[in-house]
Parts: C-alpha cells; sequence; structure tokens
C-alpha cells in the first residue's frame, strides 16, 4: 500500500482535511467548534501549563503502511531529520530543564542517527522514550539488535499494539503484524523489559481497530494483560488506550466506510472539560524532521506550525516564549478530548 | 423506496421520551444509567449481556448501540457472536421446550 502522499490523493493536503473536518457535510457545519467549548469553559485562548515533553518525530518513514496512520507514514516516506537537526534538537535540551524527549515516527529507528541521538541525550542524563512500531525491531540484524541498545541507555520503549488478537491487529496494521510483535515482545521481555525490577519499562499502545472510541484504559490493560501472558507468556508494565484524531489515513476510513458525520458527532458529544484542561499539547512541544516546532504531532501533520509570535524551528529555540504561546486548535482536537481524554501517553483524566 | 420504520438518528432521540412524561423517562434514564455501572458483574459483562437481549428482542438501535458498546469495551467479535448464539439458544430452547406440552397434549388426546 501506497502513503496518501505517493498516491497523490486529494487527503494528503492538510488544508483538504481540515476542510474536510469542518466542512464536509451540513451536519459537521452545524457542530459546534472546538473554540466555542473552550471559550464555554474559559480556556480559551489555550495556553501550555509548562513544556514537560519535548517530542521529536524524526522522519515519516516506516516499514509498514497502516490503514489507520495520522502520519501517512511508510517506506515511500523520504522526509527524515538530518544531524544538523537533531544537532539543534541537542543545544535546547541542553538549555532546558525538560526530562523528557520522546522520539516518534515514522519508524524513529530508521533515522540514520537514531542511535547516535539516544546516546547523546542518555549522556545528558534525560529520560528517553521510544514509540517503535514493534515489527521493525524483527527484520535485519541492524534493528534486531535493537532491543539491548534500548537497554543499556534505560530507553522506554512503548509500542503498538492495536489488540491482543491476530485478526483485529493484521486488519489494522497489515498481514504477519501480529506474529512479528510477539516474537519482539518476547524478546524485548527476555532482556528484562516489563519485568518488574528491571527498572525497563515497556508500554503498550492501545488505539480501536475502526470508527470507535477506546474503552476504560484500566479494564483495557486488565484484558491485555491477561491475554497476552495466557496466549504468549508476555509481561508489560502500562497499557495507553489512544483515540484516532480524523486526520489522514484514518480521515480517508471514516470517509471510504461512511462514517465521518458520525465519529465527529460522537467526539463532539463526548467533549470532557476535565480532558481539555489536561490536554498534551500544554505541556509537550512537538519537533518536526525539518525542525519546524509544532503544538503536537496532530499539528504537526495538518501544518499547523507553533503560533506565529513564537519561534518556528529548533534552532531559535526559546522555551520562555514557547510556554507563553497560544496553542493553536482545529476540529481534530476533539479527538483528545473525548470520554475519559487521549494522549500520546493514554487517558488523560 | 427508503423509507422505513426504523430511522438510526432516532436513536439520538431516544432522551426526548421525556418530553411527553418528564418524571417517568427521567426515572428510566436514572435507573438505566444505574443497571449499567459497574458492580457484581463488570460493564463489560453487562455490555455483553445487552448485546445478546438486543438480539433477542430484535431491537435495530440496541443492537447498533451495543454493537459499538462492546467493541469500545474491547471485547472480540469472537466473544460478540458467542453472546448472540446465547440469545439464540434461549429463544430457540423457549419453542422447543414448550413442545414438552404438546407431546403432552398429543399422548392425552391419542389412544
Amino acid at each position: 500500500m501506497k502513503s496518501l502522499k505517493a498516491q497523490k490523493h486529494d487527503l494528503s493536503d492538510p488544508q483538504v482535511q481540515l476542510d474536510v473536518i469542518n466542512n464536509h457535510s451540513a451536519k459537521l457545519k452545524a457542530l459546534p467548534s472546538f473554540r466555542e467549548k473552550l471559550e464555554e469553559m474559559d480556556l480559551f485562548p489555550l495556553r501550555p501549563t509548562g513544556i514537560e515533553i519535548f517530542q521529536i518525530n524524526v522522519g515519516y518513514m516506516c516499514n509498514m503502511t497502516c490503514k489507520h496512520c495520522h502520519v501517512d507514514a511508510g517506506p515511500d516516506r523520504e522526509e527524515m531529520m538530518s544531524k544538523e537537526t537533531f544537532a539543534y534538537c541537542l543545544d535546547a535540551l541542553r538549555s532546558s530543564d525538560i526530562n523528557i524527549v520522546d522520539l516518534t515516527g515514522g519508524a524513529p529507528e530508521m533515522n540514520p542517527h537514531f542511535r547516535w541521538f539516544v546516546e547523546e541525550v542518555s549522556k545528558m542524563g534525560k529520560h528517553v522514550i521510544v514509540r517503535s512500531n514493534l515489527t521493525i525491531l524483527t527484520t535485519t540484524p541492524k534493528y534486531q539488535a535493537l532491543p539491548e541498545f534500548f537497554a543499556e541507555h534505560g530507553v522506554e520503549v512503548t509500542c503498538s499494539l492495536p489488540f491482543y488478537s491476530k485478526s483485529r491487529t493484521d486488519r489494522q496494521r497489515g498481514k504477519g503484524t501480529y506474529d512479528k510483535s510477539v516474537q519482539a515482545l518476547q524478546t524485548l521481555n527476555e532482556i528484562g523489559y516489563g519485568r518488574d525490577d528491571t527498572g525497563l519499562e515497556l508500554n503498550l499502545v492501545y488505539n480501536p481497530a475502526g470508527a470507535f472510541l477506546p474503552g476504560d484504559q484500566g479494564q483495557m490493560e486488565q484484558d491485555f494483560k491477561r491475554e497476552l501472558k495466557r496466549k504468549h507468556d508476555i509481561v508489560f508494565n502500562n497499557l495507553f488506550t489512544i483515540t484516532n484524531l480524523p486526520i489522514s489515513r484514518y480521515l480517508n476510513f471514516l470517509l471510504m466506510s461512511g462514517n465521518l458525520d458520525e465519529y465527529m458527532e460522537k467526539l463532539i458529544m463526548s467533549f470532557n472539560p476535565a480532558a481539555a484542561e489536561g490536554v498534551m499539547c500544554r505541556d509537550t512541544i512537538s519537533i518536526g524532521w525539518d525542525g519546524s516546532l509544532y503544538d503536537c504531532d496532530f499539528n504537526q501533520m495538518l501544518e499547523m506550525k507553533t503560533n506565529s509570535e513564537t519561534p518556528s524551528h529548533i534552532k531559535d529555540w526559546d522555551e520562555e516564549l514557547l510556554n507563553e504561546r497560544e496553542i493553536r486548535i482545529n476540529q481534530h482536537c476533539f479527538g483528545c478530548t473525548a470520554g475519559a481524554g487521549s494522549s500520546c501517553g493514554g487517558q488523560t483524566t | 423506496m427508503k423509507k422505513t420504520y426504523y430511522n438510526p438518528e432516532d436513536l439520538k432521540k431516544f432522551e426526548d421520551i421525556t418530553d411527553f412524561q418528564e418524571e417517568l423517562g427521567e426515572k428510566f434514564f436514572e435507573y438505566y444509567g444505574a443497571v449499567f455501572e459497574e458492580g457484581a458483574l463488570t460493564a463489560r459483562e453487562k455490555s455483553l449481556i445487552a448485546l445478546a437481549v438486543a438480539h433477542a428482542v430484535q431491537c435495530p438501535y440496541c443492537i447498533d448501540a451495543y454493537t459499538t458498546d462492546t467493541l469500545e469495551k474491547g471485547v472480540t467479535e469472537e466473544q460478540m457472536m458467542e453472546a448472540v448464539h446465547v440469545a439464540g439458544a434461549i429463544r430457540g430452547g423457549a419453542s422447543l421446550v414448550h413442545s414438552t406440552q404438546m407431546m403432552n397434549q398429543v399422548n392425552k388426546l391419542s389412544m
């Protein structure tokens, strides 16, 4: 499967995506805006509570082409962070007390400077999270060696596993994904990941394989733990449940399946003020492969750079100004405020 | 001709039943909410029971609602179908068990 970009699909254009989620039907046009919802609770303009997470999208290349991917990642995406831009990130981190560096992609492991960067951040004593698709860790010897490398540097591994059944996982992420993911998780377990007292944290990310919202995170975690242990003797630390945001390939799925209006309505009807208070963009900064700054990885994919009054590139890093910025919002933001809330770290309430 | 007696949009109007009888409607929804709360049975078990009952009473609104709800609660397709089979078994059994009455009558009337 090709990325939307390689297909030259209309929805590879962020402006088209924003137009679709706002104006696709009379019903969507009539729904309340995210701004109105924030205004009702006196939270507009939305501002940071203080940046705690430095999330870098190191590139859109991936060995997989998942149906729901908000990045539109895939083997045909060539955008990749250069060593020079990584160096700007290191400069910013040296000048900052931010302690969590969250690496995402694509498959972040595919960036040629990935290992070097992890080593450099690790030397600073900061905590590194890598968002792995798991299957990459089973491919070639270069990637098969990564679990040991992660362990050496105390990297937290947060990986995608949509479900504990093969059929539902493979439907979303491609045939064979489940078996490879199980293999990668077993390898991670063998070197101590996910086990008590090793300090090597292994977290799984669940996101619904369809046009529905995630269930209660605690209950889902119990189910995942029980089933993965029973079926494959796999253990892990936490399950993060994440709501699919209506952008990119997932938006394409919603449109093609006739679920867009219902899904948007459901997100909006499930708006939770407590989740709005705790949205991740308030404590996260997202850095794109070319060094551009965004409020979150979703805004990055919609090419909504940080507010024009603040630095828009990592080389101009100014944490004080960024902490005062007005966060940019649109209708996709309802994905983070529905029900129990959603973030890269799971439920927010 | 697309008009049918059932319109999926009507499910969203369920709470409007209080427009015609507020007190009873509100009592019903309060009760309904309490029934589905986590109790001696988990919310997930209750959702699966609701899915099975929805099929037994053949309510299209309830089938839509509890298919979504069970999916959201992480229920697998296999578990959902097994729940519907429970409804089917009880419905089928309910017919068949009455055949004992038929058999009694046959025995009474026959030489």
